[in-house]
């Protein structure tokens, strides 16, 4: 998806990583940096950030069970193994699962929501494991989504927004429904805006699903409660279907910033909202503490669905076979870590528990809003969550003149400049969708603190590039 | 925003791969790919019945998960807003879908299970699955070296472990050289990681004895149905008698046509021959085509070689056939050649359809449009639960190649575990290698105790009066006919059933055993038929055999 505009970014980026490898042995190449930092993914583990060990030992473990009788690994960590193997139809996680995904698995994760969402019930018969949150949003998209209508099935999609889902929705023949986040706002979600969205959609296609992301990505913005709810109202007074994209639930940082599921504030707005209003929620390995985006896995719950409808979503998910084994039990390890006084414990509170995993993300953010806010042509409003940092660039006529001269969008040019100058890949923002003349840039805070600070003294160098050299 | 470029997927996508067609329709020939002589065709066709009997297997569901959920929030709801999602409103091409392997048989087994061990009684212990292609889930044991390596990459602590052989280490490392940060925990490239895709070149040529094989042409996916998915979405597209047609074997792997009937596209069904070991006649699929452009647009043939759920092997003069015929035709072909290693009879070998294209004459080999998938579930690997997969897609269109990159990425990436396990199917154990000899003790293992089963199946089956198999050449699964009686049949319609699912599920009911009926797959009108897979271990296997040998004959006893 990122195409166009990052394609030449990462295709330059390898194009200079392959210069780096060799000037350590011409040494011709004069760069400021010695290695590229590669911070235009969601994905901890690209970025530096290591896998929790209980994680890997347990899979490990399960993909070659001799080690559970071996003395390297944990007694907790071979026991889980064992645990996890005997949900494996032949003890194997070579087998398929069932079409929803291992049963157990499947109430490890109903347990999760239920605790998360302080003790409202979570129906296992609700929730569907698939190859990732994306690969859910397709099938229920699919779902939604009547490719022989006229008008054309609508979906209000935030603006800026990830490209995936967007893709996935017109793929579908159906049409995008851009509502704008306000950036004054801090990225805010306006139900005025909401209400005017629909609005331009009259006459245009039928908008039948609103489409939320919460924490946002790019923005990082955190829905309070209120909000929530007004959107959840919004949704059942314009008969709209919820798809609620919370793979950034763990990643919740910003001062006085909670993240509040969809599904618990419906569930606590009582009659007649919560027996009605028809919601998916999506989750995910890929994003958290956990960033096990390479093993594909990912979850929906399913809320309110008229039950005829779950048994044409049960056969979509069946024609899928079953989704990757090691990434299911990935799901249940999320859901179910280790606990005091188990042998991983201690290490696993260490580095892996969210306390300090959100400790480390804040300051990592703390430090670059610090950056940021002082330089001259950035800025960013304090969020409070998500993965990323959206910036906005506050560009010279003369850099966007020059831009234009290259056939490039503003912003591709900064990450270009960035990129040659900085040595840090990043995303564009009209990889996004932005208003019209502003401009933005992308890239993922969870990352090592030592590159952290490398990045920043990058951003710091470009601006200064930008205002001298163009 | 980037809407604009969005909305190039879907419809742009559709029309690159329908331009072809209209230039034709305007006669123009020369913007066709170099060396394509276009070749002329009528353009209309006839419609084909898009399935079995809609809404079948749905209606006979267990409450298991379908009929679900009990939301404890409706409870104390007032329904005072009619749902947004209802079988009125929903995307109508869904409603169609039907997935046999996992369908009600297989929900009524899962019922069975749980009923067992809540200590409910039942004329059998267990329940045995040889309903899908599950081998681990049978009891075969993965290879040792696959999963060495794909341990050391999950866990690379234990790099320094010396129990495990030092090329599974240097395997390890190379695999995690190519992951984003050093782990499978990243997300790699959409179309795959470039080193695997590498590894699945070198193997292809060696597989087609020196054909050249470009990596750019290799895409890696989760599991060959999202290949085959992915292709079919590219290729579907038009209204009317314009729609795509896609012509598959009868009978078929249900995949394909859940996919068309999602997609809505024209399933033309093109029968194989029962009588000839369900070979393929290219008369027939000359029937087929031409019956079917009376009302839709044939544009793609899929071929499933060896069989599933028919287990024939193709001769290399019928895959050259049926290429003249696709490129007569103006066909994309779609081979799904997930169990090439599969091939167990006398005197039958695999022949890719890549290879036998380019050894074809150039009109051929530089025009025909191909994709070819290969995956890590089946033939000695069996490793299903890791979704790993490749295809190979020859001669298509460049600008087609970008749409699928994009369609790809909807995805992200298929799953890294999958495709390091890829990796090391296409390039295991060398001679001299530690790991060698274990490997190939294996695999050999396995492949023999396959062919061993193939053959115990057909010998068995061929016993029962009413019962009568085809060799099982290949693949994994046997699907022999059988005799049900008028009685039965007429039993079976009263309960709104197809004879042969009544007659599965009458297996199930008294033996435990779990197949899937021949209707799930299609089959000739009046013909009845079950597919069961040779998977179980030859002991069990035997014991099955036999418990569907005596539930037959008391079948037939029962109803004549």
């Amino acid at each position: 998806m990122k195409q166009l505009e990052y394609g030449a970014l990462a295709s330059r980026a390898n194009q200079i990583k392959e210069e780096l490898r060799k000037s350590v042995i011409q040494s011709g190449v004069r760069r400021h940096y010695k290695e590229v930092i590669d911070v235009s993914w969601g994905d901890s583990h690209r970025a530096g950030v290591k896998p929790l060990t209980f994680v890997r030992q347990v899979l490990a473990a399960c993909v070659y069970p001799p080690l559970i009788n071996s003395n390297n690994l944990p007694l907790d960590v071979r026991q889980r193994a064992q645990k996890q193997l005997g949900t494996c139809a032949g003890g194997s996680v070579g087998s398929y699962t069932e079409t929803a995904g291992v049963s157990e698995i499947i109430h490890s994760i109903s347990e999760f929501i239920k605790r998360r969402d302080g003790g409202i019930p979570s129906q296992p018969e609700n929730i569907y494991i698939s190859a990732g949150s994306q690969w859910s949003i397709g099938n229920i998209l699919h779902v939604l989504v009547n490719s022989e209508a006229s008008p054309k099935t609508g979906v209000l999609i935030p603006v800026p927004c990830h490209i995936t889902t967007a893709v996935s929705i017109t793929g579908l023949g159906a049409v995008t429904v851009p509502y704008y986040l306000s950036e004054e706002q801090a990225w805010a979600l306006q139900v005025e805006e909401l209400q005017r969205a629909l609005e331009s959609a009259k006459g245009v296609c039928n908008p039948v699903a609103l489409y939320v992301i919460n924490p946002g990505n790019p923005t990082g913005y955190v829905q309070s409660r209120k909000s929530v709810q007004e959107v959840i109202r919004f949704a059942s007074e314009k008969g709209l279907f919820l798809l609620v994209d919370e793979v950034y639930q763990d990643s919740v940082y910003g001062e006085n910033s909670e993240f509040v599921s969809y599904k618990r504030a419906l569930s606590e707005m009582g009659p007649p909202f919560s027996g009605t209003v028809e919601l998916a929620s999506f989750h995910s390995v890929s994003k958290g503490f956990l960033g096990e985006c390479g093993l594909r896995s990912g979850y929906v719950e399913l809320v309110n669905l008229d039950p005829a409808v779950m048994n044409y979503i049960q056969t979509l998910f069946s024609k899928d076979s079953s989704s990757p084994v090691l990434g299911q039990i990935a799901l249940d390890l999320m859901t179910d870590p280790p606990k005091p006084g188990d042998p991983s414990y201690p290490l696993y509170n260490q580095v892996g528990t969210l306390e300090l995993y959100l400790l480390r993300t804040s300051q990592h953010y703390v430090a670059i809003h610090k950056v940021v806010e002082n330089l001259p042509g950035l800025s960013c409003p304090p969020i409070g969550g998500g993965f990323y940092a959206f910036v906005r660039l506050h560009l010279t006529p003369k850099s966007i003149q020059k831009s234009k001269e290259l056939g490039l969008q503003p912003d591709t040019f900064y990450c270009m400049k960035l990129l040659e100058e900085g040595g840090v890949l990043t995303t564009p923002g009209c990889e996004y969708g932005q208003k019209e003349g502003t401009y933005h840039i992308r890239y993922n805070t969870q990352i090592e603190y030592s590159d952290l600070r490398k990045m920043l003294l990058s951003i710091h160098l470009t601006v200064a590039v930008m205002d001298t050299r163009v | 925003m980037s809407a604009t470029r969005m909305q190039m997927l879907s419809s742009r996508s559709v029309r690159l791969l329908s331009r072809g067609r209209n230039e034709m329709l305007a006669g123009r020939s020369g913007a066709q790919r170099p060396g394509g002589d276009p070749r002329t065709r009528s353009l209309t066709c006839p419609p084909l019945s898009s399935s079995s009997s809609p809404g079948r297997a749905l209606s006979s569901l267990s409450a298991t998960r379908r009929g679900l959920p009990k939301e404890k929030m409706s409870e104390n709801g007032i329904m005072s807003r009619a749902k947004v999602l209802t079988i009125d409103t929903m995307n109508p091409t869904v409603k169609k879908v039907e997935y046999a392997v996992r369908g009600p048989i297989v929900q009524r087994a899962v019922e069975l299970e749980r009923e067992l061990s809540e200590g409910m009684k039942k004329p059998f212990a267990e329940v045995i699955r040889a309903n899908i292609g599950d081998a681990h889930a049978m009891g075969q044991q993965p290879i040792t070296f696959f999963r060495q390596v794909l341990a050391l990459c999950s866990y690379p602590e234990l790099l320094s472990d010396s129990t495990f052989p030092e090329d599974t280490k240097s395997r390890a490392c190379r695999i995690l050289q190519s992951c984003g940060g050093n782990s499978m925990g990243s997300y790699s490239a959409s179309q795959g990681i470039d080193s695997v895709r590498q590894d699945v070149a070198s193997y292809i040529v060696r597989r087609d004895g020196g054909v050249p094989c470009d990596p750019n042409n290799i895409y890696l996916t989760t599991g060959a149905s999202d290949g085959i998915m992915t292709m079919l979405k590219l290729l579907v597209c038009g209204e009317g008698t314009t729609r795509t047609g896609v012509m598959i074997p009868i009978p078929q792997y249900p995949l394909y046509s859940a996919a068309l009937a999602e997609l809505g596209a024209v399933q033309i069904n093109y029968f194989l021959n029962e009588e000839k070991c369900w070979s393929l006649d290219i008369t027939e699929l000359q029937r087929a085509v031409n019956e079917a452009r009376q009302h839709c647009n044939p544009r793609a043939l899929c071929i499933i070689n060896p069989g599933n759920p028919t287990g024939q092997v193709q001769s290399r003069q019928c895959i050259e056939d049926v290429i003249r015929f696709a490129a007569k035709e103006r066909l994309f072909l779609m081979a799904d050649e997930v169990y090439q290693d599969n091939v167990y009879a006398e005197g039958c070998q695999f022949h890719s359809f890549k290879k036998v294209l380019f050894e074809m004459e150039p009109e051929y080999a530089e025009t025909v449009e191909l994709a070819s998938f290969h995956s890590t579930s089946k033939c000695y690997m069996g490793e299903c639960g890791f979704r790993g997969g490749y295809m190979e897609i020859i001669n298509m269109d460049d600008e087609v190649k970008d749409q699928l990159t994009k369609l790809l990425s909807v995805r992200l990436c298929p799953p890294v575990p999958g495709q390091a396990l890829m990796d090391l199917v296409v390039n295991p154990p060398q001679p001299g290698e530690p790991s060698y000899d274990t490997f190939i003790k294996e695999r050999t293992a396995t492949l023999s105790a396959l062919a061993e089963k193939a053959k115990l199946t057909e010998q068995v089956l061929n016993t029962v009066q009413g019962i009568s198999c085809n060799p099982v050449q290949g693949a994994m699964y046997s699907f022999p006919r059988i005799t049900i009686p008028e009685k039965a049949i007429k039993e079976a319609t009263e309960k709104g059933q197809q004879p042969d699912m009544f007659y599965c599920m009458k297996m199930l009911e008294e033996t435990g055993i779990c197949l899937v009926p021949g209707s799930g797959f299609g089959q000739k009108d009046g013909t009845y038929h079950f597919r069961m897979t040779i998977l179980p271990p030859t002991d069990k296997l035997k014991i099955l055999l036999n418990k569907v040998k005596e539930f037959h004959q008391r079948f037939i006893q029962q109803y004549s």
